[in-house]
């Protein structure tokens, strides 16, 4: 578990973290998520030690991170492996050269059978069997990623940390890459904490989010409740557009947030007897799950009716 | 004639040869140091920084020709003799480390930062992001630098006729310019294009197959 409590962290007169509590429990996916300048990176840094913090704590399975005890340090860093925006691979080193260079690191030896077939087991695993001997300079962005996760998982860590893994990627890479996240995560049991300015990450892989802004928490949970029904301030964050209502009539959100399989639309109108169109919608993939909002627009007269039936069958919604 | 510029050459390519290899060897200490303790660097120490950079500078703001003669004294002490052709290695020597010195720095520094970064994050420690990543990603930009000393040693080569030290160079200027002997002018230039061509066509080679 990766325990955040009031971290705070300034860069001379910039306070680029306000004091930040978050708790990450173990075999997680958590976004992290905020425009840059939010201080994303920067907290992501504060957890392996890359950078320190002057307010809070941060505690991975109840030890402190800390630069002042540097041996400790050292081998809580061993525990995170971390990918990079810009992959950060050694342009002289082949790709099993790269994989392999966390271990010399620690003083292991890279070219025995076992070490061979464990660094060549990481490199099936992320579709790379064949690039062994490939130079950096000759792989594409979504391999040379590829090779980088290999790399973060050789020394067997329990927590992955990403810095804007897919920023650089297209979209098709992209999910590449957050499926071959999430197998790592399934399979391995290994705690993911993805940073990154990108909806679409966070909403595809994540199973909690938080909401960063100026430094501070704006809001922490579900990506779909928070994306599908989003608090006030996120909704100025995501600056989404609400689409044009009719005037007539009353106009009613319907959230769906769960996996409840209900036609309840076709249901309600049956049921009521009533007529009403649908004149808004939103559905998105969240994890292999189909959650989203819809806008019916109803008669005045039939308001009270459609809303106790909706509060009856458990159906979030709001007036608009 | 043939024998003179034989011997010339030979002269010439020992000078090179010897200055280049030992003011790699020198210049790498401070461009070390230079690096990590620049701000940018592993350890990052100010006056270390400023006091070295600044004697670099020193050194390489000389003219050739004068920092021949002023440590006269100091080539006496090392070569034991001021004049003749080893005796000459040691003022393009002394002339050359602060210039490789400031070539390497520059090729270390040019490291991504972000790659030390991804090092430190695997829990290495300085001296192996030093040997590791440092001079390893470097070792082809570092080359070129050693290509470019080289060749500006060939140049400099030539004004240590002037303590004696022989080569291509003071044939040239000797034999050549001074007695109006132009055989000798374009047969040494020649030879000297020819080797500059080798130098560079060699360290391109090299540069390639190391990055």
């Amino acid at each position: 578990m990766i325990k955040l409590t009031d971290v705070k962290k300034r860069f001379g007169d910039l306070e680029v973290l306000k004091g930040i509590s978050i708790t990450i429990n173990d075999g997680e996916i958590y976004g992290i998520i905020g425009q840059s300048g939010a201080g994303k990176s920067t907290l992501l840094r504060c957890i392996n030690g890359l950078e320190s913090y002057d307010g809070g704590t941060i505690t991975v399975d109840n030890e402190l991170v800390s630069i002042a005890d540097q041996q400790k340090l050292h081998l809580m860093q061993k525990k995170m492996g971390m990918i990079f925006q810009n992959f950060n691979l050694l342009n002289r080193l082949n790709v099993y050269d790269n994989v392999a260079l966390p271990m010399k690191f620690w003083g292991m030896k890279t070219k025995t059978p076992e070490a061979k077939e464990k660094i060549l087991g990481l490199l099936r695993l992320v579709g790379l069997e064949d690039k062994v001997d490939a130079r950096p300079a000759e792989l594409s962005g979504g391999q040379k990623q590829r090779v980088a996760i290999a790399r973060a998982l050789v020394l067997d860590p329990e927590i992955l940390l990403c810095d804007e893994a897919t920023s650089a990627l297209d979209p098709a890479i992209t999910r590449g890459i957050l499926s071959l996240l999430q197998e790592i995560n399934e399979k391995m049991g290994i705690t993911i904490i993805v940073v990154t300015h990108q909806m679409e990450v966070v909403k595809q892989i994540c199973q909690r989010v938080s909401f960063l802004k100026d430094g501070t928490v704006l809001a922490e949970g579900k990506p779909e409740e928070l994306f599908i029904r989003p608090i006030k301030e996120v909704k100025t964050f995501l600056q989404e557009e609400s689409g044009l209502l009719p005037e007539k009539g009353v106009n009613i959100q319907l959230f769906f947030t769960d996996k409840s399989s209900d036609p309840i639309i076709t249901m309600m109108a049956r049921e009521l007897g009533i007529d009403f169109s649908i004149c808004w919608g939103k559905l998105e993939d969240f994890r292999s799950n189909v959650f989203g909002s819809l806008v019916i627009n109803v008669d005045e007269k039939d308001k009270e009716k459609v809303l106790d039936y909706l509060t009856a069958e458990n159906v979030a919604w709001e007036v608009l | 004639m043939v024998s003179t510029i034989l011997n010339a050459s030979l002269q010439t390519l020992y000078m090179v040869f010897f200055s280049t290899l030992l003011s790699v060897i020198i210049g790498f200490i401070p461009a070390v140091i230079l690096t990590l303790t620049a701000p940018d660097g592993l350890r990052p120490n100010k006056p270390v920084y400023e006091v070295l950079s600044f004697l670099v500078n020193v050194f390489r703001s000389f003219p050739f020709i004068i920092l021949l003669v002023i440590i006269i004294p100091f080539t006496r002490f090392v070569a034991g003799k001021s004049i003749g052709t080893t005796a000459a290695i040691v003022p393009l020597t002394v002339s050359a480390i602060p210039y490789i010195a400031r070539v390497f720095e520059t090729s270390l520094r040019e490291t991504d930062p972000g790659v030390i970064e991804a090092a430190r994050s695997f829990g290495a420690n300085d001296w192996q992001i030093l040997f590791r990543v440092y001079i390893k990603e470097s070792i082809p930009r570092m080359l070129n630098g050693i290509v470019l000393l080289t060749i500006s040693l060939v140049g400099y080569s030539a004004m240590a006729g002037t303590v004696g030290g022989g080569g291509l160079g003071d044939i040239a200027i000797r034999y050549g310019y001074q007695s109006y002997n132009t055989d000798y002018l374009i047969i040494c230039s020649v030879i000297l294009i020819i080797f500059v061509q080798a130098v560079q066509m060699l360290g391109n080679y090299l540069y390639k197959k190391l990055s």
